[in-house]
């Protein structure tokens, strides 16, 4: 059987320096992709901070359209621009853009063309919708183009040479990160040549470099690590490095080794547990009891499944990052635990 | 609310504290003939909706439910291994009521070829399959899913086959998309600017390249730099081939969103007790009320309940009864399960908050619980599980 971990077309990831393949991320590009529920945005927030923490300028991106990071950091939507969203240790600070395909494609034709004016009447008569949403794979292009203005944006002022010491992009789901960064095959078909294949081509060049990891966030749970699979692998074969595997959401297990295991075949001694309340205080009958006992069961159960899981999470051979479970809900205050809790874990430097 | 004395309370009862409107799912799967499923993605659409045709099936009505992209073992459990497009009878359903359950997966570049293979004289056909514009538009377009679920909805309709059609929407970036997409293909195939371009094609695919060029002037240029000649030529060879074969895909899109707002159909919005697809769930629902769309209700999936008998155990008692335990290193085993308690008395106190806030938002909107299961649903009896718990009966195996 072939080992879900072996590595499959990940030709790039030869050229980058030793070490470099297993973390700590030092790319200027950071993707993170995950099933819906995973707490994707979350993670990618915590991983711009963690990024920003020590008075480095980090990009924060999304494409989806629905002002998630907004949301995250607390602050109104944001507008097709640059807005700080938060500072970091140390002196870092973190903007975000919610990247937007049509205006993308304007900027695009101003920029290339000198064509904006032109462009917003074209807008009227449907050409930009076609352009942006309809004709397959160049929203896609223009998106990931975006993204990569933003990585190679020159600033003769800052240490380093550029606008952004690193940019996050909070990406699509797991199920469709392959074929969205894969823009060149995506159009390929469409475009043997003309402008948005050589946009491709460019774009494609700069997410097979050394300059590019896609980061998966997952849970401990049976489909979301299917998908993380799945995706790995698909992320393989379009010849981008995966970086590491972000386990989101993870149950502290409570109970002791041995009572795992009893609680979960419904084992747990009551009349131990009677005892023990009464030792506290508690005055508890046959009911509190037991109620408390299938909530230690099905916390046993969850557990178990857990530690099933994290075996797959091994197998894909990636370094594993660990974020707890938040049982209160996520905050802005989350977001800096989080990216302590990655700092500490070395996922950045 | 008490539990029989002597028997572990294992039956947490989700009762929501503000009085909201059960959702009688039962009697929606007694009535409806249409039942849509959306929320957003990983909230356990699939589950939803196959656990709800399947306790409709065995309540003796005669069921297809339409899948998108089910988990592969739950497909398996459904004898879903192909996607072909062809629905098949579901082993393992109980048929004593005389109903039976068929099942099958979208496979949407499949459909896309249906239609044309159904409508156009073969070499036409063949030559609009090849374009490759089609080819990316029927494979890739985000919205094409959304449509050729509408169109495999419509189809599944007219056979008159089934009484009760369930149908699990594609797992779109947002919920809203679902309702979009097909009138936004629609509206763009039968639009201006496919007019604009179709009409130099109508007259010959050169004289189209020379049209672009000289008489459409800034425009074409335009829309060459944005798109590229090829491409231009490629859809408008596409829009032509299509136009021949059916007049108006609008009209045909508007139909499919008719055949949502008729009577017979009920939406269900499903969301997991998170933040953000409990506003997924909100937008959701206050636009199926905009576009006078029937909505049946709210499921929220994956609720972690405190055990009835436990609620009057608060978080702070909890916490000092297990560091008064720990001080005296006595119990060990009671300290961790009262720890074990307030961690989930602090979950279940943000979903509370959560699901209160949807319900002040929407008083109106009828609602139901699943509690969270310790794995993922792979067989029918799963199924059976999430239906009962659905139509407000209870499933034990929780996860914690």
């Amino acid at each position: 059987m072939a080992e879900p971990g072996t590595v499959v077309g990940v030709t790039s990831q030869d050229t980058l320096p030793p070490g470099a393949t297993r973390g700590p991320w030092s790319c200027r590009l950071h993707v993170v992709t995950g099933k819906g529920g995973t707490g994707k945005t979350t993670v990618a927030g915590a991983l711009a901070v963690a990024l920003a923490t020590g008075g480095r300028r980090v990009l924060l991106t999304e494409v989806e359209g629905r002002q998630q990071i907004a949301q995250l950091f607390d602050t109104p939507p944001l507008p097709y621009a640059e807005r700080k969203v938060a500072s970091a240790p140390g002196g870092g600070e973190v903007f975000a853009l919610a990247i937007d395909a049509e205006e993308a494609l304007l900027e695009y034709l101003e920029m290339f063309y000198n064509l904006r004016r032109a462009g917003r009447a074209l807008g009227k008569i449907g050409a930009i919708d076609f352009a942006t949403t309809i004709a397959p794979g160049v929203r896609d292009v223009l998106l990931t183009g975006k993204v990569k203005e933003a990585v190679n944006r020159p600033d003769a002022t800052r240490p380093g040479g550029r606008s952004y010491d690193a940019v996050v992009l909070d990406a699509p789901p797991t199920g469709r990160i392959a074929r969205f960064l894969n823009v060149s095959a995506e159009v390929a078909g469409l475009a043997k040549m003309g402008p948005i294949r050589t946009q491709a081509d460019s774009v494609m060049a700069v997410m097979r470099s050394a300059a590019t990891v896609v980061h998966f966030v997952t849970l401990l749970e049976e489909m979301p690590m299917q998908e993380t699979v799945d995706g790995v692998a698909e992320v393989r074969t379009a010849g981008l490095a995966v970086g590491g595997v972000i386990v989101n959401m993870i149950r502290q297990p409570l109970l002791a080794a041995d009572d795992i295991e009893r609680a979960s075949a419904d084992e747990l001694d009551l009349e131990e547990l009677v005892a023990g309340m009464k030792e506290a205080g508690i005055q508890a009958g046959v009911e509190l009891v037991g109620a408390l006992a299938t909530e230690a069961a099905q916390h046993a159960r969850r557990v178990r499944l857990e530690v099933a899981e994290r075996a797959e999470v091994e197998r894909l051979g990636r370094p594993v990052y660990e974020l707890p479970l938040v049982a209160d809900g996520v905050d802005v205050g989350v977001i800096y635990r989080f990216a302590d809790l990655l700092r500490k874990q070395r996922m950045v430097g | 609310m008490s539990t029989t004395q002597g028997q572990p309370a294992q039956r947490p009862l989700p009762v929501p504290p503000v009085p909201v409107a059960p959702l009688d799912v039962d009697a929606m799967l007694d009535s409806e003939k249409i039942i849509v499923c959306c929320g957003s993605g990983g909230v356990g659409k699939t589950t939803i909706a196959a656990a709800l045709a399947l306790r409709a099936a065995e309540q003796g009505r005669q069921v297809v439910v339409l899948t998108i992209d089910p988990a592969r073992r739950l497909a398996q459990s459904m004898g879903l291994s192909e996607l072909d497009n062809i629905p098949r009878e579901v082993a393992g359903v109980d048929r004593s009521a005389g109903g039976r359950l068929d099942a099958m997966m979208l496979d949407m570049k499949r459909t896309f070829d249906e239609i044309v293979l159904a409508h156009a004289a073969p070499d036409r056909a063949q030559q609009l399959l090849e374009n490759p514009f089609y080819q990316s538009l029927s494979s890739s377009f985000a919205g094409t899913q959304e449509y050729m679920a509408m169109e495999k909805l419509g189809q599944l309709d007219a056979t008159g086959d089934w009484d009760l059609i369930v149908v699990d929407t594609p797992p779109t970036r947002s919920a809203l998309d679902f309702l979009d997409a097909p009138t936004r293909l629609g509206a763009f195939l039968d639009g201006r600017l496919l007019r604009l371009l179709l009409a130099p094609a109508k007259a010959g695919g050169k004289m189209y390249l020379k049209v672009v060029g000289v008489g459409l002037g800034m425009f074409g240029k335009i829309l060459t730099k944005i798109v590229g000649a090829q491409l231009l030529t490629d859809v408008s060879q596409f829009v032509a081939a299509l136009e021949t074969m059916f007049g108006g895909f609008r009209q045909r899109a508007e139909q499919t969103y008719q055949l949502l707002g008729a009577p017979g159909t009920s939406f269900v919005v499903v969301a997991a007790p998170e933040a953000a697809a409990l506003r997924e769930a909100s937008y959701f629902v206050d636009r199926l009320d905009s576009d006078g769309m029937p909505l049946a209700g709210l499921v929220i999936n994956r609720v972690h309940p405190v055990c009835s008998a436990a609620r009057g155990l608060t978080v702070e008692r909890s916490l000092a009864a297990a560091e008064t335990l720990a001080e005296h290193a006595g119990h060990p085993l009671t300290a961790a399960v009262l720890r074990v308690h307030a961690e989930r008395v602090r979950l279940a106190t943000r979903e509370n908050r959560l699901r209160e806030r949807f319900t002040s938002a929407h008083p109106d909107t009828p609602l139901v619980e699943v509690d969270a299961l310790a794995g993922d649903i792979h067989d029918l009896d799963g199924l059976r599980d999430v239906g009962a718990a659905l139509a407000g009966e209870k499933v034990l195996h929780q996860a914690g």
